[in-house]
């Protein structure tokens, strides 16, 4: 008797620490979303754990784009978007009454498919997510900035001329600024639609090495076209199609053993 | 010939009657203005800018016309400007699309086309007769502003209409209320189309005659204006009553004028270029 309330004791402390360490960091509940009439995701169910890297993939027009900006409400600007089911961030269901888009984007951010500084200096264009904020203060900035460049990999190339225009940057260099505004920010989840589409093979690598370092602080959602760039970035794999979550697991087991036959012919390379 | 040869020669054709019209507008306008020049170049002295109007063609001067244009281009800036761009940026950002927004769309189209002199008795009604403001600068101004509203309007909006949505989207991304992507994104990146729109139309205000002889500017004021609320005259005014006179030193004084007013929207457009041309540089 007494051994075992202590053995069920010890499991559920071992329990606390998987939880912790496993903790689900943003949830979907049966989620589905129209614009208009046309209902473009259905039932979607998700949960992805903090500080992983999470691949969705899938043909085009299926819905990851979608699905991603769910996460950070970018949907809202579309005419008629309306959304079913729930989407849960940190335990906080992010659609319900008196949640503030602007605080949620803070600890979500966001890297999109083109490149897209904004037409000014590197410098202001990291510290724009701060400012916006009210904090102007110059050495705080200055902190920031040199902090957040480094960590997108991008400090040693822009180091000497942090005031030149930030168009003048090669493609892969402003994929990483974007990249380096956004972590300014300090979000704890990132979203990424197809961050490295638009760029040459050595400015993938570079992207692609930085979210695998970026995951140790952030837990990173990524759409991604390329099933290599899945499988070498994501420790787990959605499958989408028509809308619906068709598989979703472990990015080895997806890959190598998958359960469902139209995940496998698409990883295959047969339809997509 | 082949078909070949025939497009060629279309092509060619088309091509020079093009430069040819070009020209005509071109050579029209020169004329024009060398003609102006030999009459009222002689005239346009110092004394000329600084005197008050008379009935000797030789002693009048134009003092009270270029400062009532002064005073009227900087009243109806000051009126026309926050107004415009403010209804530009809510239309083009705010208003939501649909019966209301395409009504409103379709008015202001039109409101851009309605003739001056209509503004001139909407002006005459509202400003001069029901605030009371009689025939002074402000009447005046407001009537004006009314005038190039359209204008300002339009142009706010087609600049800001050509700001990429990717960059309102990562400034939305990264947190920002809606109005600091339109006061820290959207207005920089299209401040100088609406600063371009803005002179066009105030340079066109500072041209038009017929709305403000309706509301009540005078052609003989004796005295330079000194608050909004005095009677005033304008250059245009001013050149139209001198070439209505039978002497010839009149007409003489109306080509000097001319040239006064034309260095003015000329100087105006030349800033509208400036300014457009360094914020593109600062873009890019
Ligand atoms: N703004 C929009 N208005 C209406 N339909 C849209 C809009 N954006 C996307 N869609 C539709 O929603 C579906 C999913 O699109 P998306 O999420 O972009 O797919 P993916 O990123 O997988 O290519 C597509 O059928 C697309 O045509
Ligand atoms: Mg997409």
């Amino acid at each position: 008797m007494i051994t075992s309330v202590i053995k069920e004791k010890k499991n559920s402390k071992g329990m606390q620490d998987k939880i912790k360490q496993n903790s689900i960091k943003l949830e979907s509940e049966n989620v589905g979303v129209f614009y208009g009439h046309k209902k473009v995701l259905q039932n979607v169910t998700m949960r992805i754990q903090a500080n992983t890297v999470t691949a969705l993939i899938g043909p085009s027009g299926c819905g990851k784009s979608t699905y991603l900006r769910l996460f950070n409400r970018m949907n809202d600007y579309i005419d008629n978007f309306r959304k079913e089911g729930d989407v849960i961030i940190d335990g906080n269901e992010i659609y319900k009454k008196g949640i503030e888009i602007e605080e949620l984007r803070k600890t979500v951010g966001m890297v999109f498919q083109k490149p897209n500084p904004f037409p000014k200096s590197i410098y202001e264009n990291v510290a724009y997510g701060l400012r916006i904020q009210g904090i102007n203060k110059k050495s705080a900035l200055d902190e920031i900035v040199e902090k957040s460049i480094k960590q997108a990999a991008l400090w040693d190339e822009v180091k000497d001329d942090l005031k030149k225009n930030a168009l003048t940057l090669s493609g892969g260099q402003q994929q990483r600024l974007c990249i380096a505004r956004t972590l300014a920010v300090q979000p704890s989840v990132i979203l990424m639609d197809e961050p490295a589409s638009a760029l040459d093979p050595i400015s993938t690598a570079r992207i692609e090495d930085l979210i695998y370092e970026l995951k140790q602080n952030y837990t990173i959602l990524i759409v991604t076209h390329n099933m290599q760039q899945a499988g070498r970035v994501s420790d787990h794999t959605g499958f989408f199609y028509l809308g619906e979550l068709v598989e979703f697991g472990d990015t080895r087991q997806i890959f190598t053993n998958p359960k469902s036959e139209k995940t496998e012919s698409y990883i295959s390379g047969r339809f997509g | 010939m082949n078909n070949a040869a025939k497009n060629k020669l279309k092509d060619n054709l088309l091509k020079y009657f093009g430069i040819l019209c070009t020209l005509s507008g071109l050579i029209a306008l020169a004329i024009f203005i060398i003609d102006i020049l030999m009459d009222g170049l002689q005239r346009l002295d110092w004394e000329f800018i600084t005197s008050l109007p008379s009935r000797f063609p030789e002693k009048a001067g134009i003092l009270t016309a270029w400062t009532g244009t002064v005073w009227v281009f900087c009243l109806t800036a000051l009126i026309a400007i926050p107004i415009g761009v403010a209804a530009g940026v809510y239309l083009e950002e705010y208003n939501k699309k649909g019966a209301l927004a395409n009504l409103l769309e379709i008015n202001i189209a039109n409101l851009a086309g309605v003739p001056s002199i209509i503004y001139g008795i909407l002006g005459l009604e509202i400003f001069v007769r029901i605030l009371n403001l009689g025939g002074s600068l402000l009447a005046g101004s407001f009537t004006l502003a009314l005038l190039i509203l359209p204008i300002i309007i339009v142009a706010t909006r087609e600049a800001i209409r050509t700001v990429p949505k990717t960059i309102k989207e990562a400034s939305f991304a990264l947190g920002a209320t809606k109005w600091q992507t339109i006061s820290r994104q959207v207005l920089p990146a299209s401040a100088s189309g609406i600063i371009t729109g803005v002179i066009l139309a105030l340079s066109r205000a500072v041209g038009e005659t017929a709305p403000l002889i309706v509301i009540g500017a005078l052609a003989y004021v004796p005295f330079v204006a000194k608050t909004p609320m005095d009677e005033f005259t304008i250059l245009p005014i001013q050149i139209f009553n001198w070439v209505s006179r039978p002497q010839h030193g009149f007409i003489i004084n109306a080509a000097a004028a001319i040239i006064v007013l034309l260095g003015f929207v000329f100087i105006m457009n030349g800033v509208a270029v400036y300014i457009r041309n360094k914020a593109q540089r600062k873009g890019q």
